[in-house]
């Protein structure tokens, strides 16, 4: 059974999700890949205003399709996380409190997830007609020229990820992969 | 000679970029069914069936099975009657692209330069064009959409002979193995062995092409693929990597003869949108 959670993020809500538990997210959450992360950590370097607030936010590491006629945004699955390693720790320093992606992390994300009370979770890579079901609204709010780089901000109901490393370090590829190892 | 205008290869690579994207191939849609009846892991079957609920939405709506629409990867099969007409082969199969990934709302995930500015190209050209000559009068294309994320585990392996069977099975389950969560699998695993180096990859990639369940006509090389199969999917690390007994649903090998100093191996890997579809003009 699914857990239903509110975005954006609050200690209690991380503190309750466990490395396997399957997830609906509810509310509003962020887009970025490899460009917008190093726009957005070198404005952190440089002290200046980031486009939107990463306090207790949750950044999901997607680059859509184009929205066909009548869709809020084309197919939206995940892209491969470890490409943001360089950058999410930072981040994370700076509030950040979710990432949605698919695939392995650094230790030094782990270490930062643990540190910062933050949640790594996985969509389901390949899927992205079903996970752009979920997504209501999308509007681009930083970066337009770097086309499907660029920041959106979504709206989603009931976006189905599973918890891949929770506050306590513990992590789904590795328990899976034990468990069902012959 | 029979003449073909290159006008009617730029719509047939439009109309291919498009439906490819839109539709996984029957065989592969199988292979993730019987997958889901044979998995042991609760949350690894959930994953299944999801995927399964996936292509088919893309099917009905007509929209992208994966965001990830890839490189555009082409076959050419060019027959040595034929008298193309109208402009140049090149241009024209680049021209397809274009049309095929504006039209099709598909992602352009292609930048001018490897290292420096990459700049996206805007129009997801250049493909990436193989082509050979072949007997007759036709024309045949294939396309093979290439995502990144599958494609950036893949590996080479340049083996010495010495090494035999045992250095390129090695050498495949450590790629897969390395590679876990992240070509979302589970995956098809296509293996060159033999040739040069760019020859040993791209029929790597052209394992990629076959039918899944259809094995190498060799009998050796054909149990080589089923022992491989099973070594892979005894690593645990299931579909989505979340563990469980679907970690890929086929191993395709090709070989060509080698030096005589030389065994290289190549493994691409392809994520479980398996996308490809041809035509013959």
């Amino acid at each position: 059974m699914a857990k239903i959670v509110n975005l954006p993020l609050t200690d209690e809500t991380v503190s309750d999700l466990k490395a396997g538990d399957r997830v609906l997210l509810n509310g509003i959450m962020y887009t970025g890949r490899d460009a917008a992360h190093k726009r957005i950590a070198e404005l952190i370097h440089k002290n200046e205003e980031l486009p939107m607030d990463i306090k207790n936010q949750t950044i999901y590491y997607v680059g859509p399709c184009p929205a066909k006629p009548g869709q809020a945004i084309g197919s939206a699955g995940p892209t491969t996380s470890g490409r943001m390693d360089a950058y999410a720790p930072l981040l994370m320093d700076h509030g950040l409190k979710g990432m949605i992606g698919k695939g392995l992390r650094s230790k030094q994300v782990v270490d930062s997830i643990i540190k910062n009370n933050a949640v790594y979770f996985a969509a389901i890579g390949g899927a992205g007609a079903l996970l752009a079901e979920a997504i209501k609204e999308a509007e681009v709010i930083a970066f337009p020229d770097l086309g499907a780089e660029a920041i959106y901000r979504l709206k989603v109901e009931n976006f189905p990820v599973t918890v891949i490393i929770d506050n306590e370090g513990n992590d789904l590829y590795k328990i899976g992969k034990e468990q069902y190892k012959k | 000679m029979r003449e073909i205008n290159v006008e009617d290869i730029t719509r047939t690579v439009e109309k291919l970029c498009i439906e490819s994207n839109y539709y996984l191939p029957q065989d592969v849609k199988k292979a993730l069914e019987d997958a889901v009846d044979k998995e042991e892991s609760p949350l690894a079957r959930d994953i299944l069936e999801d995927i399964l609920k996936n292509q088919e939405i893309a099917r009905t709506k007509d929209v992208p099975i994966c965001q990830d629409t890839g490189l555009a990867v082409i076959f050419l099969e060019l027959g040595q009657d034929v008298r193309l007409v109208g402009g140049d082969l090149n241009a024209a199969i680049d021209e397809g692209v274009r049309r095929g990934y504006k039209n099709g709302y598909l992602r352009k995930s292609a930048v001018d330069d490897p290292f420096l500015v990459r700049k996206n190209t805007g129009d997801n050209t250049p493909a990436i064009i193989h082509t050979t000559i072949v007997p007759g009068d036709k024309i045949k294309l294939i396309i093979a959409p290439k995502g990144g994320g599958s494609e950036n585990m893949s590996a080479l392996c340049m083996l010495k002979p010495s090494d035999g069977e045992a250095g390129i099975k090695k050498c495949v389950i450590d790629t897969v193995d390395k590679a876990g969560s992240n070509p979302c699998p589970p995956i098809i695993v296509g293996v060159g062995i033999g040739g040069t180096i760019e020859k040993t990859t791209l029929i790597a990639k052209q394992a990629l092409l076959r039918e899944v369940g259809q094995h190498h006509p060799n009998p050796v090389v054909a149990k080589m693929e089923k022992e491989l199969l099973e070594e892979i999917n005894n690593l645990g690390i299931g579909p989505q990597g979340f563990g469980g007994r679907t970690t890929a649903l086929a191993v395709n090998i090709e070989t060509f003869p080698a030096h005589i100093a030389s065994m290289p191996v190549a493994i691409n890997i392809q994520c479980h949108v398996a996308r490809h579809k041809e035509a013959i003009i």
